[in-house]
């Protein structure tokens, strides 16, 4: 009986597992299958689902308008920059939270969280003022500066985490061992913290590469992503539903792949430390 | 060479005071063992001999060289962490090898050391494999494997058998205890366990709240306890703690008799009571009585054979030769 009624929880749970995924999938599959029609077929009512005619033209309109090579390149480096930028920063400040705790450790974790409660809009003027000031306004610089602040509160939390996981005690017999705080880092704590670095830097390229608010405010023409190239398609010149589409799908494309081959990676790091 | 002398070494995590000012010497070649209560400060007094924790004030010295301020790797110590502490991404090999890397001795060296230390610690077909696929007892000797290669002034470590189950613990007690035997070097050993500081200490020193109660050999504790925490924190089953009327016939605030010291008698004797509970250890048989009008409950030390039951009445006589007698502060009375 127990079995039986197992067996069957497995197949209701793993049925609304489907469900909700593909719920949330959807939109995506929604995207790039309009890609993939006509503009007429688009906008269709009762809107198609498969049954059109398969079409590549809005990729070829979309690629003979913009260049898309040159925005995948500035979202390549302003997400690897602004990661690399993050990380270099916040492993040594999750470091010392980690190991060298202060009284105070706890209530600066809250407060650098509580800066993402922030509206962004709220702090835009400012930001945009010093940009202006600086010279940074439409450089892949300043926005990888931002966007590396912005998501330095999660970098540094994530590594918090993990750093937390290792004992105490291993650093310390490193230490016994003759290790100095260098060799400790080199041989000790990075190789054992490598799958939670992995994953945070994972996460963060993925969080940049989909950040539009201050990219698609903080740039013009030089510096723009492909956050940007999707906006460029989007409202002012009327409905073009399929090369919207069409944009967003080249637009989310290396980073869906790139999410699927490290999906393991990326589970196993956002649910670190939740189960043990 | 490792004689550890602490003068007058205090500790305190902000304002609470962990170790009041604190004296003692260890000398080289010496078994010495940290044992009392949990909380009592052992592992904190340990870990500031060890560097890993600052004093407050007061000056550590190693073979005569002032090393408060040193850093643990320059102490020349080895540590032995209850945890066992394993570095989990090295192989045994690389484990052991880890403590001579860093001080820079030549490869060949290294290996040698290495077979020799796992010789020793029935270690070698373990060499190639990583903690993880190891048992308990197997990573506690990988983790004395790290400590010996060093070849330090002294070993400390940290209730190293208590992650271990009953029967492992006996016997890592003893290759601990051959191993101090062969390499004659300083041990330091915490533990909560009177057992452990009993069996393999040549001193042993009693904390309690930081302060030190007693030092001295394992005998002289046990047989001349200084106060009442030592008297009860010293030997198993405890010593029975006596107050009232029958501690003032001694001319004690309390009197304190082991177990073993008292003669049970079916008849007669000086004190009576009721079996409670009686536990068969097949070479001694513990009697625990009740309803004794002295204590709460009485406990002895009785032949294995013997056939008193819960509930039968037994009589007692001290034997009056080893009675321990002490004063209203708790103090030994000679």
């Amino acid at each position: 009986m127990a079995r039986a009624v197992t067996q069957q929880r497995k197949i209701i749970n793993t049925t609304a597992a489907w469900a909700v995924g593909l719920l949330i999938f959807f939109p995506i599959l929604w995207t790039i299958l309009t890609s993939f029609k006509t503009e007429a077929q688009a906008i269709a009512d009762p809107p198609v689902f498969l049954a059109f005619d398969w079409t590549l033209e809005n990729y070829g309109v979309v690629m003979e308008r913009s260049n898309y090579g040159r925005f995948l390149w500035n979202s390549i480096i302003i997400a690897g920059g602004s990661t690399i930028l993050g990380i270099i920063i916040a492993v040594p400040a999750a470091w010392s939270m980690a190991f060298v705790p202060s009284k105070r450790t706890k209530d600066i974790l809250l407060w650098m969280l509580s800066t993402k409660m922030l509206p962004a809009v709220g702090v835009l003027y400012p930001i945009y003022l010093l940009f202006i000031k600086l010279g940074l306004l439409d450089t892949k610089i300043g926005l990888m500066i931002v966007l590396m602040l912005i998501n330095l509160p999660i970098i540094v939390w994530m590594l918090y985490t993990y750093f937390k996981e290792i004992p105490g005690e291993i650093l310390e017999a490193a230490r016994m061992d003759g290790a100095t705080l260098r060799e400790e880092v080199i041989h000790i704590l990075t190789p054992m913290a490598i799958p939670g670095i992995a994953s945070t830097l994972l996460l963060n390229v993925i969080l940049a590469w989909n950040e539009a608010f201050w990219t698609l405010n903080l740039t013009a023409a030089k510096a723009a992503p492909l956050t940007a190239f999707i906006a460029s398609y989007s409202s002012p010149e009327g409905l073009f539903y399929a090369k919207l589409s069409a944009a967003s799908t080249m637009a989310i494309a290396p980073i869906l792949i790139l999410g699927w081959f490290s999906q393991k990676q990326l589970v196993s790091g956002l649910t670190f430390g939740a189960v043990k | 060479m490792g004689r550890i002398q602490l003068e007058n070494v205090t500790k305190s995590f902000g304002n609470v005071e962990v170790i009041p000012p604190l004296n003692l010497t260890i000398e080289d070649g010496e078994f010495a063992v940290f044992v009392g209560p949990s909380g009592c400060g052992k592992s904190t007094l340990l870990r500031l001999i060890a560097g890993l924790e600052d004093v407050t004030s007061g000056t550590i010295s190693i073979d005569g060289t002032e090393a408060t301020q040193v850093p643990p790797a320059k102490r020349g110590l080895a540590m032995v962490f209850q945890s066992y502490a394993l570095y989990p991404h090295m192989s045994v090999r690389k484990n052991i090898a880890f403590p001579m890397k860093m001080a820079g001795i030549d490869e060949a060296e290294q290996n040698k050391r290495i077979e020799a230390a796992a010789k020793a610690l029935n270690l070698t077909d373990y060499l190639d494999r990583k903690p993880g696929q190891l048992s308990g007892g197997q990573r506690q000797r990988v983790a004395i494997g790290r400590a010996i290669v060093r070849e330090p002034a002294a070993f400390l470590f940290d209730e190293p058998l208590s992650n271990l189950d009953a029967a492992l613990r006996v016997g890592m007690r003893l290759e601990i205890s051959e191993l101090h035997e062969r390499l004659e070097t300083t041990m330091i050993y915490v533990t909560h366990d009177q057992v452990e500081a009993m069996t393999m200490a040549d001193k042993i020193v009693v904390l309690r709240a930081g302060v030190i109660e007693q030092v001295g050999s394992p005998l002289e504790l046990y047989n001349s306890p200084c106060n009442t925490f030592v008297a009860g924190f010293i030997g198993s089953p405890k010593m029975n703690l006596i107050e009232g009327p029958e501690a003032a016939k001694y001319n004690a605030q309390t009197i304190g008799v082991r177990p073993e010291h008292l003669e049970v008698s079916a008849e007669s004797g000086d004190w009576s009571g009721r079996v409670s509970v009686s536990e068969h250890l097949g070479s001694d048989t513990f009697l625990h009585v009740h309803d004794t009008g002295l204590a709460d409950s009485i406990t002895v030390r009785t032949d294995g054979n013997v056939s008193f039951k819960h509930g039968d009445r037994v009589f007692m006589t001290p034997r009056a030769d080893v009675i321990h007698r002490f004063d209203a502060q708790g103090l030994r009375i000679e």
